[in-house]
């Protein structure tokens, strides 16, 4: 069961993420829009990029909490993922070992910072007021796998060992997990429900923003109408 | 203070921003369009009958047409960052108001029709039928928004509003919803030839009176040329250049540097606009016939270079979108950028020291400058970043003594709108332009106060028509309002030396 499950998540959203980037991609830009001042050369724009996506650099501009809260919670989800390798690897290098500690600490930050974020929506009125259902619902989920892998990490310890045989053979075999027999398996089997309906929902959310930000026309086009000709593709 | 039946926001020390009011602003609709606006732009003439499935299918259309209109409505967050950048928020409360609340409008449609969320899950994710109350929203607050971008500077991937309000506009007229005041002024520019609607006689009489006052006032034969074939440089200013105080000043600050550079130019009256309300109803096609207009005048008339006179979001169309919309400039003087801005025509000038100033000219004046939106956020000015902010400002310091400038929050690229742009410079939205101008008071004021600022710099004729009159409704004499190139023309020295060469 568990193994279709995750299939057809892994499916969906491979097709719903590519079907996404392939429609920004193929939307014709007509005109220049960049937000200027914006860089003049290529070099400048993919630098300009770089420091959005790592940096948020606009939303430091915009809203000091908010940018602590969601570069605390990207920052820290990088280091987790990174972390989460070691149950879909084998044989493990030995790097990973140094990663560990890395990753439960960056475990508490990523809870944090969704916390601060949740907070906003919560205090602000001007937040509140913009926020869906939806908005409270995809951080409460994340809120929820960010708990009960820290559970995992620190007070269920589920048999790892026999988790990571299970995952690498759930790609392999319809045999899947093992039935839930104590409570780390139950939280466990709550972190993976959590995770396939995150990948579920991705392409069909907000969550887009992640595959969105490199076609924003604003930032990725390079300010040089005057000295190139721009054409408009669906008028020209 | 002026008599008006609503409350003029107080000004305090510093831009406070307010607590939400529900609906504050929910009365400041727009004079709809009539038949006779409407038609001659080839839009339908009243609301169609089946409006709604139209409504959604332009919409479905312009998706695939924008790039940014399908990013910016599927990657929002709503982390709210911008929500307290626009002035229109920061002047009326309205919810409606915040950027991202105001793309709300239209992500909600998009949901309901476009995504399966929001074929699924309406209530989740807020979704709603494109339905009259919707569309009442649309007409109100999609002409509330005066497309500065300055939302765009803030939000982490960029979405600008402006994009998004221009596509509503777009939408909206093309199912017979218009807004009175940009659909005739659009009408004008095809019959005509300017917004103003001045006719060539008009205005040759008027260019020959400023030239005869020239004559008076500075001894020298200073030309304003209409029409004439064979000069050097084709002049497209705003019309209200042609007519408007203020705007009159710097049209004459203009001529003098031609005077006195020594190189021959020309006005069109046929191109007598430099402005481009296309933009502001977001139709390329209509941009692209307004543009086009120059670009005939320009091979008729046999001219060498382009120069575009103080307007800001004119200067966005010119410099961001003429190359594509009436390009290429193949048959123009390939050594100077096409086009130019007289800022950077004049810098330009004066750095090659063929323009000499007497910045005593101008010491009855404590300057400071006002970045138009259009120019700060979607220009450029020189071959640098930034060139935009730093030429007219240079231009300001050559020509006077004392200059100072505002709250760094609300310049360069986080400057204010004036509160009048994106189509909105008409007397039935006067409580959402005095509103929206709270910001950039409160700044000015602030400077006036502990500067003893006595003069706003603009290049913008929307800028100087909106200052002129909110500024006094504000306590603030209408004097205080003037151009970049007024200031030229104070320092400028005729006859100091002559040419460029
Ligand atoms: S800043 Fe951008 S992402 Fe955040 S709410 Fe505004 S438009 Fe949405
Ligand atoms: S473009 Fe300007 S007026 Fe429009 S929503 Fe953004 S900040 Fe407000």
């Amino acid at each position: 069961m568990l193994t279709i499950l995750a299939y057809a998540v892994s499916i969906l959203f491979l097709l719903g993420f590519g079907w996404k980037i392939f429609l920004y991609a193929r939307s014709p830009a007509p005109l220049k829009i960049p937000t200027t001042p914006a860089p003049v050369t290529r070099a400048g724009v993919i630098w300009r990029l770089f420091t959005e996506v790592a940096l948020f650099n606009s939303l430091f501009k915009g809203d000091k909490w908010a940018w602590a809260g969601a570069m605390a919670f990207h920052g820290a989800l990088v280091l987790v993922a990174v972390r989460h390798l070691r149950y879909f690897v084998d044989p493990l290098p030995a790097s990973f070992h140094m990663l560990q500690i890395f990753g439960i600490v960056a475990g508490l930050v990523m809870v944090a910072g969704l916390g601060l974020l949740f907070l906003r929506r919560l205090v602000i009125d001007r937040v509140r007021y913009i926020s869906s259902p939806a908005d409270y619902l995809i951080l409460l989920m994340l809120l929820g796998l960010g708990f009960s892998g820290l559970l995992m990490s620190f007070f269920l310890r589920p048999d790892i060992v026999g988790i990571k045989q299970a995952l690498l053979g759930m790609w392999g075999s319809v045999q899947g997990l093992p039935a839930a027999s104590s409570p780390g398996d139950v939280v466990f089997l709550a972190h993976l429900f959590l995770a396939l309906l995150l990948f579920t929902i991705f392409p069909f959310s907000k969550l887009m923003h992640l595959g969105g930000i490199f076609f924003s026309p604003t930032r990725n086009q390079i300010d040089n109408p005057r000295e190139e000709r721009h054409v408009n593709p669906w008028a020209s | 203070m002026a008599d008006v039946n609503y409350e003029i926001p107080e000004i305090q020390d510093e831009i406070e921003t307010p607590r939400l009011k529900e609906g504050a602003s929910a009365h400041l609709g727009p004079y709809p369009a009539q038949e006779k606006h409407m038609a001659p732009l080839g839009f339908p003439a009243a609301r169609v009958e089946d409006w709604q499935s139209k409504g959604v299918e332009k919409l479905g259309e312009l998706l695939k047409k924008y790039r940014s209109l399908q990013v910016y409505l599927d990657i929002c967050v709503k982390c709210g960052a911008c929500a307290d950048k626009c002035h229109y928020y920061l002047g009326t409360r309205d919810p409606h108001n915040m950027p991202v609340q105001r793309a709300e409008l239209m992500r909600g449609v998009y949901r309901r029709y476009f995504t399966p969320a929001g074929k699924l899950l309406p209530g989740v994710v807020r979704a709603h039928d494109f339905d009259e109350e919707t569309l009442k929203k649309w007409v109100t607050y999609f002409h509330q928004c005066s497309q500065c971008r300055r939302c765009s500077v803030f939000c982490p991937y960029g979405i600008d509003t402006a994009e998004i309000s221009m596509a509503a506009r777009e939408i909206m007229d093309s199912i017979g919803v218009g807004h009175k005041y940009t659909t005739e002024i659009v009408g004008k520019v095809h019959t005509i030839g300017n917004n103003l609607g001045i006719p060539q006689p008009a205005l040759k009489g008027t260019l020959e009176f400023l030239e005869e006052d020239m004559l008076d006032t500075s001894g020298h034969e200073i030309r304003l040329p209409l029409d004439q074939p064979g000069a050097e440089v084709l002049l497209v200013a705003p019309s209200a250049d042609f007519f408007s105080e203020p705007h009159i000043q710097s049209l004459m600050g203009y001529a003098k540097v031609f005077h006195q550079a020594g190189i021959s130019f020309t006005i069109s009256s046929y191109a007598s606009e430099a402005a481009n309300f296309g933009m502001f109803i977001g139709s390329f096609d209509q941009k692209r016939k307004i543009a086009a207009r120059i670009a005939k005048q320009a091979r008729e008339l046999g001219v060498k270079r382009l120069v575009v006179g103080e307007c800001g979001h004119a200067w966005r169309v010119a410099y961001s979108f003429w190359n594509t919309l009436a390009g290429p400039w193949d048959f123009l003087d390939p050594n100077y950028p096409v086009p130019q801005h007289i800022c950077e025509f004049t810098y330009d000038l004066y750095k090659k020291g063929a323009l000499v100033f007497d910045r005593d000219a101008n010491d009855d004046k404590v300057v400071t400058f006002h970045d138009s939106c259009n120019v700060a956020r979607a220009t450029r000015m020189g071959d640098r970043p930034g060139g935009q902010m730093m030429i007219p400002r240079e231009l300001i310091r050559a020509t006077c003594n004392r200059f100072v400038e505002m709250d760094p929050d609300t310049i360069g690229e986080k400057t204010f709108c004036c509160g009048g742009g994106g189509g909105l410079l008409t007397d039935e939205l006067m409580e959402l332009r005095v509103k929206g101008a709270m910001p950039r008071v409160t700044a000015l004021k602030r400077v006036m106060e502990d500067k003893e600022v006595n003069f706003l710099g603009l290049i913008c004729a929307i800028c100087k028509a909106q200052f002129s009159k909110i500024l006094p409704i504000y306590g603030i004499p209408m004097e205080t309002v003037g151009g970049v190139h007024q200031l030229v023309s104070n320092a400028i020295q005729l006859g100091a030396k002559r040419g460029i060469v």
